[in-house]
């Protein structure tokens, strides 16, 4: 194969980007952008797919095939696409209430089947196209237009949600740490069947400073806990320990010895680690990276598998066969 | 002892039972012993509301009505000539059908206290003289099966079951049905498990040796095989036909099949039947609801496969959205509706033309898509590859309409030659530069079809206007008026074949119908000839659009009668489009029309 020598530059489309100035949105997309070239893919085979939102607007601004859909219904649109095109690189782009509101039921249903899709969910926790209503991972008791004495629902938490739907890619990131991303859609990129990356994204006009306690420079070192196969979980400040009963917990490393620091299994086929890890998040100390990364085989090949499985012992169906069937008369 | 053999020309025999009996199983093997005959045939079954109700209840009772002949016929029949009930709920429940004179065999067994009780039946109707003007064969079908299985290791329980077999077998006798598919169908079926073989082998030709030995049947009929075009045949449910079309079509167009579907009666047989056939390559996919069965046919088709969805009213309802965006992305995408009785939940098991308004108008904005409606159980089969034909030259989501009464229904079909299928080969987008996304072909208004992998391609589309030509987000008011235009005129403009009237008199009724109601329609027509009425029938099977010269047709006719199931939807479509004033005849029992009311109300007209 010939090699690909592309840049950002062939992956960024003549479309003029509308995001409202300082938009998390708009670093998620330099970095995809950027990302791109490297996973070796060429233009022409790979797919975003987004919902209705802030985010879904997204694939109007990659110099690829793209649609930009209806409101939820990524997912179920794109594992038709991926299923019947397992040649394809498809990339679904949502939000937290395209994904985790109107269209959750595609969104659990397309990470229980495994289906080849990197899903990249945009997190400001709050409506931004509808201008400023909560959102299904605002915190409880938010102030908003349509909840002026505060919301009373209890938010989800994407990660868990996500475990609990069988997924076996989850990931966490940030839209301002391009380096920590790029390494996350490389991972996803790699993973066979569904990834879930959930990515902290800020809203400046309707849930400004939602994620700044991990943001801030002076102290972003500590808040931060990193996931990384094979290495202790911990940030410059805390960490994450086994307590005497068997449960994780995050504790300052002042008070712990190094020695007893949770080395990140990301391999592990039982979820219950992994969705112990996604309870430890605090507003001032958050885990990213891969939570989960575990094989089991697409959804997809899966299907391919099976028609080529019935074609290899009965061959191509024959129309003429079909039609006439085992029961036929003739009048002559 | 010689028996009597009768000659007829049509017979309707209605079998009845519980649930649990086989009702269907023994009509589908009488149906099929009669194709095989010769004779002309068609079938409907009528399904219980609930999966299992309790045993000898009224809910429980299923039933299956053939009606054959020795000449062309259009109906499952009016009224039965003869009625199998397998115990006292099937007798009671198929009663009112039933004209005075005709025939009805019982199972003598299952009129226990007990059972009358069960059902309301305060004193035994086979003693208390209230059949007396039906000529009534009581007869012991549990204990003579069970009498005739006992020599097997079977239990009681099972060797009743194959009381089905037993009654099979002495209708065939009765209507000289041959015998030899039906035991070669029962040694397929019950291959793994010897003994229930041989038990329903047994059972079945115990039941036809009682006919011709028992003197409760003094005569038996003989019904001549009908004249039929020169062919192969088979017999054909309208699910089964849609199915095979959909494949065919989507072979005629080399595009592999998608079908996306969440199961909903009456619908769920062609997702059945599609995924047996995966050596098609045919991929289905059962979603987590109507929406996501939708959205995947609509992905599939942008990655350049033949999408399809297939539902029922209130799936459709659910995949409103869905098929809007569709018209915007101009994808191929096809939509079953196999109609039942609305609204809301309704009446699964029962037939319906109600979703018509629905699948026109029933979308938000101006989204028009087109709308093909099957006639007859066969003719699903010829609208599903024309279903491809509209989808993939026009680039546009297709509705195809079917209804309960076609979809279960069944009729001999002659088996097309695949030479003869069309071409529908369309090509997908070539590499080129400076595409345009949203340039239309100048006949078809369609828009390229561009698929993922074709590279220079890489373009964005979504529910959002697009500008003319090039498919960027537009929101400029002449544009949006323009593309609302264009695609309104790409739909009106799809070609399909003119309306046919079949008027040999110079008739100054037309009777119009659409979809599943032609077979009765057709029936009436024959009776009101024979009559020596005049009456005309044209019968709309392309509703968006409609065919070219139909409003020239309905303004030859001063009289023009439109039966629907439903409260006279193409009525309105026909008067707001033609400013013809219909004369509407409806419906909404959840049965087919009879001919009987068919016949009188045009009758009315025709003297009125």
């Amino acid at each position: 194969m010939a090699e690909i020598t592309l840049t950002k530059k062939d992956f960024t489309s003549d479309q003029e980007v509308r995001w409202c100035p300082g938009c998390g949105d708009y670093s998620i997309l330099a970095t995809m952008q950027a990302f791109l070239p490297e996973l070796g893919v060429p233009r022409e085979k790979i797919v975003f797919i987004s919902g209705i939102g802030c985010s879904s607007r997204f694939p109007y601004y990659l110099e690829t095939f793209g649609m930009h859909s209806i409101h939820g219904r990524a997912p179920a649109i794109a594992s038709g696409l991926t299923i019947s095109r397992p040649d394809l690189t498809v990339f679904v782009i949502t939000g937290d209430g395209d994904a985790l509101s109107i269209g959750g039921n595609h969104f659990i249903h397309a990470l229980r089947r495994n289906v080849d899709l990197k899903i990249m969910l945009f997190n400001n926790r709050i409506y931004g196209l509808t201008k400023g209503q909560y959102s299904p991972t605002s915190e409880a008791g938010k102030i908003t237009k349509s909840t002026p004495v505060g919301s009373l629902d209890t938010p989800f938490n994407p990660v868990s949600l996500g475990l609990g739907a069988e997924a076996t890619f989850i990931a966490r990131t940030i839209d301002s740490d391009r380096k920590h991303l790029t390494g996350v859609l490389q991972a996803a990129t790699k993973h066979k069947g569904s990834a879930l990356i959930e990515i902290y994204q800020n809203c400046p006009i309707f849930n400004d400073g939602a994620f700044d306690s991990i943001k801030d420079g002076d102290s972003r070192e500590g808040a931060l806990l990193h996931l990384i196969h094979g290495e202790p979980i911990k940030s410059t400040t805390h960490a994450v320990v086994r307590k005497a009963d068997g449960d994780l917990e995050m504790r300052a490393l002042s008070e712990i010895n190094e020695a007893d620091i949770v080395i990140h299994d990301a391999h592990r086929i039982d979820p219950t680690y992994a969705f112990a890890l996604s309870r430890l998040s605090t507003n001032d100390h958050v885990l990213v990276g891969v939570f989960r990364d575990v094989a089991r085989p697409s959804y997809g090949d899966l299907v391919h598998e099976q028609v080529d499985g019935v074609i290899a012992k009965q061959g191509k169906g024959d129309l003429a066969t079909l039609l006439a069937g085992g029961d036929s008369w003739e009048i002559s | 002892m010689s028996k009597t053999i009768v000659s007829m020309d049509q017979v309707t025999i209605r079998f009845a039972g519980d649930s649990g009996d086989g009702m269907q199983l023994t009509g589908d093997r009488f149906t099929s012993d009669t194709a095989i005959l010769g004779n002309d045939l068609a079938t409907l079954p009528n399904y219980p509301a609930e999966i299992r109700a309790p045993t000898g209840t009224l809910p429980g009772v299923s039933s299956f009505q053939l009606h054959f002949a020795d000449h062309h016929i259009q109906t499952a029949g009016d009224a039965p000539d003869v009625l199998v009930a397998m115990n006292p709920a099937a007798l009671k429940a198929n009663m009112r059908d039933m004209p005075r004179g005709s025939t009805i065999i019982v199972n003598k067994d299952e009129f226990s206290a007990r059972n009358l009780t069960k059902v309301g039946y305060e004193t035994n109707p086979l003693e208390d003289g209230s059949l007396e003007s039906y000529k009534v064969h009581g007869i012991p079908l549990t204990s003579m099966t069970v009498g005739a299985l006992a020599h097997l290791p079977l239990s009681r329980k099972e060797a009743e079951r194959a009381k089905n077999m037993f009654a099979l077998g002495m209708l065939s006798w009765m209507y000289h049905r041959p015998t030899k598919a039906t035991e070669k169908f029962l040694t397929a079926k019950f291959s793994k498990v010897p003994d229930i073989l041989e038990a329903n082998l047994v059972a079945y030709r115990a039941g036809w040796n009682y006919g011709e030995t028992t003197e409760e049947f003094s005569v038996s009929y003989e019904i001549a095989p009908a004249p039929q075009a020169k062919g192969k045949y088979r017999n054909m449910s309208g699910n089964l036909a849609l199915a095979y079309g959909l494949i065919a079509g989507a072979q005629c167009a080399k595009l592999p099949l998608f079908l996306g579907s969440y199961p909903i009666t009456p619908a769920s047989d062609i997702l059945h039947e599609l995924s047996k056939q995966k050596k098609f390559g045919v991929i289905t996919f059962q979603a987590e609801d109507e929406i996501a069965a939708v959205g995947a046919a609509i992905g599939a088709s942008y990655g350049g496969a033949m999408g399809i969805t297939s539902t029922s009213g209130p799936g459709v309802a659910l995949k409103s959205e869905a098929i809007g965006l569709a018209v915007m992305l101009e994808l191929p995408l096809i939509i079953v509706d196999v109609q039942r009785g609305g609204p809301s939940t309704g009446l699964p098991t029962k037939t319906e033309q109600s979703d018509l308004l629905q699948v026109m108008f029933g979308r938000n904005g101006e989204s028009p898509v087109p709308v093909l409606a099957a006639s007859t159980p066969t003719d699903c089969f010829d609208m599903a590859v024309e279903a491809v034909r509209i989808a993939t030259a026009y680039r546009t989501p297709v509705f195809l309409l079917s209804d309960g009464y076609i979809a279960n229904g069944s009729q001999p079909w002659r088996i097309p030659e695949v030479d003869s299928l069309p071409d529908l080969h369309v090509d997908f987008a070539k590499t080129q530069e400076n595409f345009q996304p949203y340039a239309r072909d100048p006949k078809t208004l369609a828009r390229p079809w561009a698929v993922p992998g074709t590279p220079g391609l890489e373009h964005r589309i979504g529910g959002i206007e697009k500008a003319n030509l090039t498919g960027d987000i537009s929101y400029e008011p002449a544009n949006h008026d323009f593309m609302v235009r264009t695609r309104a005129a790409k739909v009106a403009g799809i070609e399909v074949p003119d309306l046919v009237v079949d008027d040999p008199d110079g008739a100054e009724v037309l009777i119009l119908g659409w979809g599943s109601t032609y077979g009765p329609v057709r029936a009436a027509i024959d009776v009101l000839r024979e009559s020596g009425a005049k009456v005309a029938q044209a019968h709309i099977k392309y509703i968006n659009p409609f065919p070219k010269n139909l409003g020239e047709v309905l303004s030859k006719y001063p009289k023009v009668i439109l039966p629907e199931m439903n409260l006279g939807q193409m009525a309105m479509l026909i008067r707001s489009e033609f400013l013809k004033d219909i004369i509407s005849f409806n419906q909404v029992r959840g049965l087919p029309f009879s001919t009987t009311e068919l016949v009188e109300a045009t009758l009315e007209v025709l003297n009125g």
